[in-house]
């Protein structure tokens, strides 16, 4: 395996499908917490941390527990019970921990938890990188890379969105439109704009 | 009458997609054609309907502290129930919903009723809530799928509209989505506002 298709990966979750703008995983969060820079950067990274970390594990559950013995249609169940008990996990030594950082990530923890791009990530892992139970070269890699490349890909749209968003306060956008609708049709423009990268090829 | 009222409220004045903004990851991403929306619509009804039954049997049951655990499992079993029936007798749907059958384990409106409802409300009425919801899921799924299919692609259910008109395919694709559900939820936002000030 070469380097080139490492970069491939991070390159193509990050723009050219990027979670948010063009699968709509984590619509939620990105909806909700985008209203101001600083959580929305906060959030990113909690994000990032928690589908690398949601990726290792799910693959190493997939490759060790569950393909050997054929039991793929508990993928769904061991997967989300894995995440949410990581999650939790993460928020306990954090809060322990760190005080300081439990302030600023803590309280974004548990929204994670059911956050579709988590879990995302998970499934989409293992449906690509395993064809037919079987795992393909180099799958502990890839995952962890698209794990990574998933949560910088929501960093960005949540970064770009939220510094959008501080300066729609000032504007004079119709009442029906206000907040979220208005939110929407933002994305909208986005996520037109990066489809303008599904053309490119490496 | 009650029971009725639990039912109804789901469809309009509750409903969850454009009042009160869950679950849109999978109502965005296979709105693109009616036939995946009333699909999608349908499993996830039989999920919610599955899940708020028994969250509701063991709601003095499960501890306060680990009850999130508890319905999730709950929830994840119907929901690979859901999957395993669908690859089974409808392959072709399970194929272009994709991931997103998995992932109405995530869906906010699941998890939402199992913990805002049918954890304090008995067997019958969540049951009466759960089909509510889902009704209102399905109705406004396929509506946003209409939309998107009868003006991305230029048919409805298969059914070509007219000849005399070019699809643009934009509405089909990502920005197509969150354009039609902004501007229904501002249109939403529209009529509330008008009949409040005529009240």
């Amino acid at each position: 395996m070469d380097l080139s298709s490492y970069i491939t990966i991070i390159i193509s979750t990050v723009f050219i499908n990027n979670f948010i703008l063009s699968r709509f995983l984590g619509l939620c969060s990105f909806i909700g917490v985008s209203k101001n820079t600083g959580p929305a950067l906060s959030m990113g990274v909690a994000v990032t941390f928690v589908t690398t970390m949601a990726s290792i594990i799910s693959w190493l559950v997939y490759y060790f527990i569950l393909a050997p013995y054929h039991l793929e249609y508990l993928r769904t169940i061991s997967f989300i019970l894995v995440i949410a008990s990581f999650v939790q996990f993460t928020e306990i030594v954090i809060q322990k921990r760190s005080p300081a950082l439990y302030k600023i990530f803590g309280i974004y923890l548990p929204l994670i938890t059911v956050n579709c791009a988590v879990f995302g990530v998970a499934i989409l892992n293992t449906d690509v990188f395993f064809l037919g139970g079987r795992a393909v070269a180099g799958s502990f890699l890839k995952s962890t890379l698209q794990g990574f490349g998933a949560g910088l890909g929501y960093t960005l749209a949540m970064f770009l969105m939220s510094t959008i968003r501080e300066r729609l306060e000032y504007a004079d956008v119709p009442r029906s439109l206000k907040d979220i609708p208005i939110t929407f049709i933002i994305a909208s423009l986005m996520s037109m704009a990066f489809l303008g990268f599904s053309g490119f090829k490496i | 009458m009650k029971l009725l009222g639990e039912f109804i409220k789901g469809l309009w004045r509750e409903n969850p997609t454009f009042r009160i903004v869950l679950g849109l990851c999978p109502t965005l991403a296979i709105s693109t054609s009616v036939f995946n929306g009333i699909g999608m619509g349908v499993a996830a009804t039989f999920v919610l309907v599955g899940s708020n039954i028994f969250v509701s049997l063991v709601r003095n049951i499960v501890p306060e502290k680990v009850r999130i655990p508890c319905y999730i499992v709950i929830i994840a079993t119907f929901v690979t129930i859901a999957d395993l029936i669908m690859k089974a007798y409808a392959p072709l749907l399970s194929r272009s919903l994709g991931m997103f059958v998995p992932l109405i384990v995530v869906n906010c409106i699941v998890l939402g009723r199992a913990e805002a409802f049918s954890s304090k409300e008995p067997p019958l009425k969540s049951v009466m809530d759960a089909l509510g919801m889902g009704v209102g899921f399905t109705w406004a799924l396929v509506l946003i799928s209409a939309i998107r299919e009868g003006l991305g692609n230029g048919t409805i259910l298969g059914i070509p509209l007219s000849s005399r008109f070019d699809p643009p395919l934009f509405m089909v694709l990502a920005p197509g989505a969150l354009l039609t559900i902004g501007l229904l939820i501002g249109a939403m936002n529209y009529f509330t506002i008008k009949k409040h000030s005529r009240d």
